[in-house]
């Protein structure tokens, strides 16, 4: 027998840690992968390819050349960062413009301020942020959603049901008539996903299986998704109330754009989120609100990436407001 | 299932030595037994190196009101009194004693016969169990006869009872519990008397689904205790923790149980308490599990104090080739020694032997802020950001985010999916900011 290992308690670990967390989070995401392989093809298998290896090679030489700490690329959250950037861009991205959104995503949003934990915004919005702003065209043509067993994916562009939507009440028509249009896919379209959009925000389905799996292995928490979602169906819910022809209904909001992917994978990032219950249900809701503001009013028909970085700019103030429930209300002075 | 509302942890539990009765240890060649064995002032020898002893004589009288009496566990000859490491890993002065045979003092009843009359007034059964140096033996080892003295002003409502053991691994409780059961209800119902209440609360984890049959057939005959099966949930043993998932009080920040009517005390010194009052006996042994993956036999023993753990883990037929470890205590709170030369004190409860590769901690990578130990909290703490805090020294803050309500569980550092030893960073501050509290009151 050595010597005797003496440290302080606890002396016993659960098992929990961060590599399982992390790839935990990856499994999640089998399902969207899966999907969006199905209806865009070996298009998206290219993209999914070329967003995480460039995510985890720039995250190894960024911290190999720039930041000369140990490397942690195998913990899983390079990974991550990848596939949530291929999920949020359109599967037929030019490979360039891909590697441009990793280099952002992993060197600006991630490693510029120290890597895994240290980072205030989600890396992949930082990426695709970036991409929307700097390659509006190419972030902006959706290839439709045609299935492997419908033939080959064909070249096809279309716009998102969001987009649809945005264009057709700018040019003067009621909500009844843009539902009805050809374009429009239908609700159980939109819930399996065979409608155009970013990769992986198509299916509600494969994202909800995803988000059930992570509340599962105690990944996640319900109070980001559930607040988020929650208050997109009341917030909107009030203006669809007021009025029909102008305000979509809720389940429409639900079940297009970036919702349910922003919600399940992009808001609840821990790094980037609140840390106590109360902190994310105003988080959550911050989120829901903010989304359906920037849809109804704002300039872009899809509201999710920039409701969830701007709410990451708040999770500070956040953390300082909102403090655990204490045991024991009294304080102690002295 | 009833529990406390807040945090905790489901560590595995590992009780190994669950179906061990209890065997008595045989009597050692030499004691060691500290003067300090309670929380408070050091007791104060009253005896000299080679006075002749028996077993129940006074060694050292308690010093101050926070402090109890130490008797001796055997008979023989004082070889000398010295510093001695002792589990803490410091030198405290103890009192070594040779062994010669077992002769014990002639007011002590050793039969085995249960008293059940209660014949001491209030006042008296407090006295006594000052006397008799009984203290708590749940691990934080209070003198126990405090506990029985209300202060004016203050009414007692229940008498709450730890039969929690919520640390993995150990058992000496549930066996108590399931050997002594009767003499413990006695003395349950001494310390009712002392208190002056009519209402006593057991409180069982449901893991020892025997332990909580045999208290409940045993209820029926006391009057006025009851017992509570709870949710098997770390830290289901801390005093607040307990008081809350039994009574759903809380007990205030920087309070004592007594400010929401409670007194709490461990199964363990409840059979203490009978033994002091209907048996003449002073606290001078007590049941030590003597656990681990790789230990032969998992057993439970009646130990006198002072007895070094290398005769337990002889005992348990010997130290496993692959320990890495060696803890006094559970696996969350325990402390490791340094070596088994250390002896036994009223505050031993189990000895936890850990294979090598389970005794040293995994690396630590970056805070992903992932909030399970906020989560985890029974207090309600940020021990991400107490720790953070304490490790700038930045103390103010520290106390503001009530650094003295950390109850030491380690649920924090346990549940860290990045390894961080947030415990050790957060006892840092505690204990600077204990200082700063205790200077500013000086003032």
């Amino acid at each position: 027998m050595s010597l005797l290992t003496v440290s302080a308690s606890p002396h016993v670990h659960g098992d929990m840690s961060t590599k399982k967390i992390m790839w935990g989070v990856v499994y999640a995401m089998i399902p969207a992968m899966l999907v969006s392989i199905y209806f865009f093809g070996l298009d998206a298998m290219r993209v999914i390819f070329i967003a995480v290896a460039a995510s985890i090679f720039f995250e190894w030489a960024i911290q190999k050349y720039l930041l000369k700490g140990s490397n942690t690329i195998m913990d899983g959250s390079a990974a991550i960062t990848g596939i949530l950037l291929a999920f949020n861009v359109p599967s037929n991205l030019p490979w360039w413009i891909i590697i441009i959104g990793a280099l952002v995503a992993i060197g600006m949003g991630k490693m510029s301020f120290g890597g895994l934990g240290k980072n205030p915004f989600n890396p992949a919005l930082v990426g695709r942020v970036f991409l929307l702003i700097s390659f509006p065209v190419q972030m902006t043509s959706w290839p439709k959603a045609s299935p492997i067993i419908d033939g080959l994916a064909d070249a096809v562009t279309g716009p998102t049901a969001l987009g649809v939507m945005k264009e057709g009440l700018k040019a003067g028509q009621t909500v009844q008539e843009l539902m009805t249009s050809p374009e429009m896919p239908q609700f159980m379209g939109q819930f399996m996903g065979h409608m155009g959009g970013s990769m992986g925000e198509v299916s509600a389905l494969a994202l909800i299986l995803g988000g059930i799996y992570m509340l599962w292995r105690k990944i996640i928490t319900w109070e980001i998704p559930g607040s988020v979602l929650i208050s997109v169906v009341v917030f909107s819910g009030i203006f669809w109330l007021i009025d029909p022809t102008h305000y979509v209904n809720p389940i429409f909001h639900l079940l297009t754009g970036g919702m349910m992917l922003g919600a399940i994978f992009m808001a609840t990032d821990m790094v980037s989120s609140p840390m106590t219950k109360k902190g994310q249900l105003v988080y959550g809701v911050g989120i829901g609100v903010l989304t359906v503001i920037i849809r109804v009013w704002g300039a872009y028909p899809e509201g999710m990436s920039f409701a969830i970085l701007i709410m990451n700019a708040v999770v500070p103030l956040l953390n300082n407001s909102f403090k655990p429930t204490r045991f024991g209300k009294e304080v102690k002075h002295g | 299932m009833k529990t406390f509302k807040l945090g905790g942890v489901h560590p595995p539990e590992n009780k190994l030595s669950a179906q061990a009765a209890i065997e008595y240890l045989p009597l050692p060649k030499q004691v060691t037994v500290p003067i300090g064995q309670h929380l408070g002032a050091p007791a104060t020898p009253v005896v000299k190196k080679g006075d002749e002893i028996k077993v129940g004589q006074l060694l050292a009288k308690a010093s101050g009101f926070i402090s109890a009496n130490i008797h001796s566990p055997v008979s023989g000859k004082v070889f000398k009194i010295d510093d001695v490491y002792d589990s803490s890993g410091y030198r405290k002065p103890s009192i070594i004693i040779n062994v010669e045979g077992d002769e014990w003092l002639e007011n002590i009843d050793q039969s085995k016969d249960i008293v059940k009359d209660i014949k001491l007034s209030n006042k008296e059964i407090v006295d006594k169990i000052n006397e008799m140096g009984v203290v708590g033996l749940g691990g934080a080892t209070f003198p126990s006869f405090v506990k029985l003295m209300v202060p004016e002003g203050k009414k007692v409502e229940f008498l709450v009872i730890n039969g929690v053991e919520c640390e993995p691994y150990l058992t000496s409780d549930h066996r108590l519990m399931l050997e002594r059961g009767e003499e413990m209800m006695i003395g349950i119902s001494i310390l009712m008397k002392g208190l002056n209440v009519d209402k006593a609360l057991i409180g069982v984890e449901n893991n020892k689904p025997d332990a909580i049959e045999e208290l409940k057939r045993l209820a029926k005959n006391f009057k006025g205790i009851e017992i509570h099966p709870l949710k098997v949930q770390y830290p289901q043993g801390g005093e607040k923790q307990l008081i809350q998932a039994i009574t759903g009080k809380e007990v205030p920040s920087g309070k004592l149980p007594l400010e929401v009517g409670c007194v709490v005390n461990n199964v363990g010194t409840a059979l203490a308490v009978y033994e002091a009052i209907q048996k003449n006996k002073p606290l001078i042994e007590r049941v030590v599990t003597v656990t681990g993956k790789s230990v032969k036999k998992p057993s439970n023993f009646m130990v006198r104090i002072g007895t070094p753990v290398k005769e337990l883990i002889e005992a348990a037929e010997g130290l496993p080739e692959d320990t890495g470890k060696i803890i006094n205590g559970g696996p969350m709170m325990g402390k490791a020694l340094l070596n088994t030369d250390v002896p036994v004190v009223k505050g031993t409860s189990g000895i936890l032997i850990m294979p090598e590769n389970e005794s040293k901690r995994g690396e630590t990578s970056n805070c992903i802020r992932c909030a399970k130990c906020v989560q985890v909290c029974p207090m309600g703490l940020e021990p991400v950001y107490l720790s953070k805090t304490s490790k700038l020294q930045m103390f103010d803050k520290v106390e503001n985010e009530r650094v003295m309500d950390c109850i030491e569980c380690g649920s924090c550092s346990y549940t860290c999916p990045a390894n961080i030893p947030l415990l050790d960073f957060i006892r840092f501050g505690k204990n600077k900011v204990g200082g700063i509290i205790r200077n500013r009151n000086k003032k």
